[in-house]
């Protein structure tokens, strides 16, 4: 495997005094270079859990019990632990803008200061090369400059967000992720916050991206990829347009029709929505963990799990009813 | 779409203002709302429809009475709702009027079980209402809730959709004349807000509720409303129907609005 980052098998799951949530349950996916892998599903179906075991951000009550993180192909994050990579890989290599980071900026502190205490850690840099490294990022990025001189509570939330993940990125970090990075937008905001992610892939100021999100109408816009999780599972991966146009687990199936976009065909086929909630992660269903809200479960379904199977071109699926599987 | 039976003007908004001040010497003035007019027919959904700070959630709380305007009057069912005197006449507003929020989590409190928020309605209620418990029952289940799921549970215990679907359920113990949905779906996931956006629907065919439907997303408001209005900078900018204003939009704004819509079907060529 030569690819970016990729994790094999990977199970962590948070200890609880009830027992063990499952929150990421044995998933592999893979990031190129040049990948914007959005990874898709409802809340507590694991994404961001993933989004941590990829950065090996695991601390208690988050164990990881098995499997690899691979990076390059070769070096083994999760043999290494969290220590070793946080001082060896995070902001350089991979780094993470977690949910609600654009609360992450110091409120007793400009933006400007902040930026020159990151450099200072990690680039040893003098007070004056920071400012003129983080003004020359700022305009890149088509940010003011004048935010810099800003206190955090001066700026709109979208520019916070916009300004946390120029921060996350200002060591030009090989994987950029992203959890939920426009989930608290508006519209519009929302769209410069997307257009900011794609200049940075453009610009090659970082080398993948992997974005997480609860709604799907992003990744069409910014994904090549997409990773649908289910249950703490990968139930679906494949490039962007072939999952959105033909989706094949049921589950992707649902999802994608229950986004409400002003469109004719959603217009046409009206308000549809996943009935249920997620399953609880403490207790899974036997066999497919979608089969209880899924409208064309068989017998077998609750029953087996079912594999992720290959289907040519990058297609992975998890599902039992999906024809023409072929084992990979 | 149902058609509206009545064409009574329920409410009616005029020439409303909203001015904040900020600081103690230096006194900082900001416009929220200004000079805002439009009127909500009876079973009518009207839409507000504008970016952060375009003055929406202002409207929202001047017309639950929660917040004074600086100028200007609400007047719902021929009554300036500012000028009710006794507590008796304000309880009988919030009867008919009803709001519900952005953060569902925000309107329970914590310490105590969340359905005590159902419970809670029958205060408004002055008549007896016979077996309450059967009443909440009926109400979880109206709004596709399975009571064994969420009866005794605590806040904290539930999904974001299962709390804003709670709080829809007031609504059916209430049955309001109008209910301001203030971004009721913003914090619920993508997958689950088809199914509260069903719910208002529902509540409307069954009891002919008016409905203030205030969102950042045109795409929600083209599913829910009769006609939209889109705000920005505390003004009306534009007025129409949903079909109209999303196939011909007049002013800028309006088209910014459209263009900045994530769509499944299209990816955006300015990106």
């Amino acid at each position: 495997m030569s690819g970016l980052l990729a994790a094999e098998g990977v199970k962590a799951y948070y200890s609880s005094s009830k027992g063990l949530v499952r929150a990421v349950d044995g998933v592999s996916v893979d990031i190129d270079p040049g990948d914007v892998l959005g990874i898709a599903g409802e809340s507590g179906c694991g994404k961001s859990t993933l989004s941590n075991v990829l950065m090996m951000n695991i601390r208690p009550p988050l164990r990881f019990l098995e499997g690899k993180v691979l990076l390059d192909g070769k070096q083994d994050l999760a043999a290494m632990g969290r220590e070793k990579v946080k001082t060896q890989a995070w902001g350089r290599v991979i780094t993470l803008v977690p949910q609600s980071a654009l609360n992450a900026l110091v409120p007793t502190r400009k933006v400007g200061a902040f930026i020159k205490d990151v450099l200072r850690y990690h680039l040893k840099l003098n007070g004056r090369e920071a400012w003129a490294l983080a003004q020359k990022r700022f305009q890149e990025l088509g940010l003011p400059v004048e935010a810099l001189t800003k206190y955090p509570h001066q700026l709109s939330g979208g520019m916070r967000q916009r300004v946390v993940i120029s921060v996350a990125t200002l060591l030009n970090p090989k994987l950029l992720i992203v959890d939920e990075p426009t989930s608290a937008l508006d519209v519009s905001t929302q769209k410069q916050v997307l257009k900011m992610l794609r200049h940075l892939r453009k610009e090659e100021i970082v080398g993948a991206v992997v974005s997480i999100t609860h709604d799907i109408a992003i990744l069409r816009q910014i994904a090549t990829k997409i990773a649908l999780m289910y249950g703490g599972k990968v139930v679906e991966v494949g490039p962007m347009e072939a999952i959105l146009e033909g989706p094949l687990h049921p589950y992707a199936h649902s999802l994608i029709h229950s986004v409400v976009t002003p469109e004719p065909e959603v217009k046409d086929r009206g308000l549809s929505y996943i009935a249920g909630e997620p399953p609880d992660l403490l207790h899974p269903p036997e066999g497919c963990r979608f089969h209880p809200r899924c409208p064309h479960s068989l017998s077998i379904c609750s029953r087996e799990e079912p594999p992720l199977i290959g289907l040519g071109e990058d297609r992975f699926v998890a599902c039992h009813l999906v024809p023409g599987r072929r084992p990979c | 779409m149902p058609s509206r039976s009545r064409s009574a003007s329920m409410l009616k908004v005029s020439d409303l203002t909203e001015v904040y001040t900020a600081g103690f010497l230096q006194r900082e003035s900001a416009v929220a709302v200004d000079g805002v007019n439009f009127a909500v027919q009876e079973g009518e959904t009207v839409s507000l429809v504008g970016e952060s700070g375009s003055g929406k959630t202002t409207t929202a709380h001047i017309i639950l009475r929660l917040l004074p305007p600086t100028s200007g009057e609400v007047v719902f069912e021929g009554r300036d709702i500012w000028a009710f005197k006794t507590k008796k006449e304000l309880k009988g507003y919030w009867r008919k009027v009803h709001g519900i929020f952005q953060d569902p989590y925000a309107a329970f409190n914590p310490i105590y079980k969340a359905d005590r928020i159902l419970y809670q309605v029958f205060n408004l209620v002055d008549r007896d209402v016979g077996d309450k418990r059967k009443l909440v029952r009926e109400a979880l289940e109206a709004v596709k809730l399975r009571p064994e799921e969420v009866l005794g549970r605590y806040s904290h215990q539930l999904s974001g959709g299962q709390r804003q679907r709670m709080m829809v359920a007031r609504c059916y113990l209430l049955k309001p004349q109008m209910i301001v949905a203030d971004e009721p779906v913003s914090m619920v996931d993508a997958s689950g807000r088809a199914g509260i956006l069903k719910l208002f629907l529902e509540l409307r065919d069954l009891y002919g509720t008016a409905v203030i439907f205030i969102t950042h997303d045109l795409g929600l408001a083209y599913y829910m409303s009769h006609r939209i209005l889109v705000m920005h900078k505390g003004k009306i900018v534009e007025e129409g129907t949903p079909e109209k204003i999303l196939s011909d939009p007049q002013h800028p704004y309006s088209r910014k609005l459209i263009a900045d819509i994530p769509l499944i079907r299209r990816k955006w060529e300015d990106i």
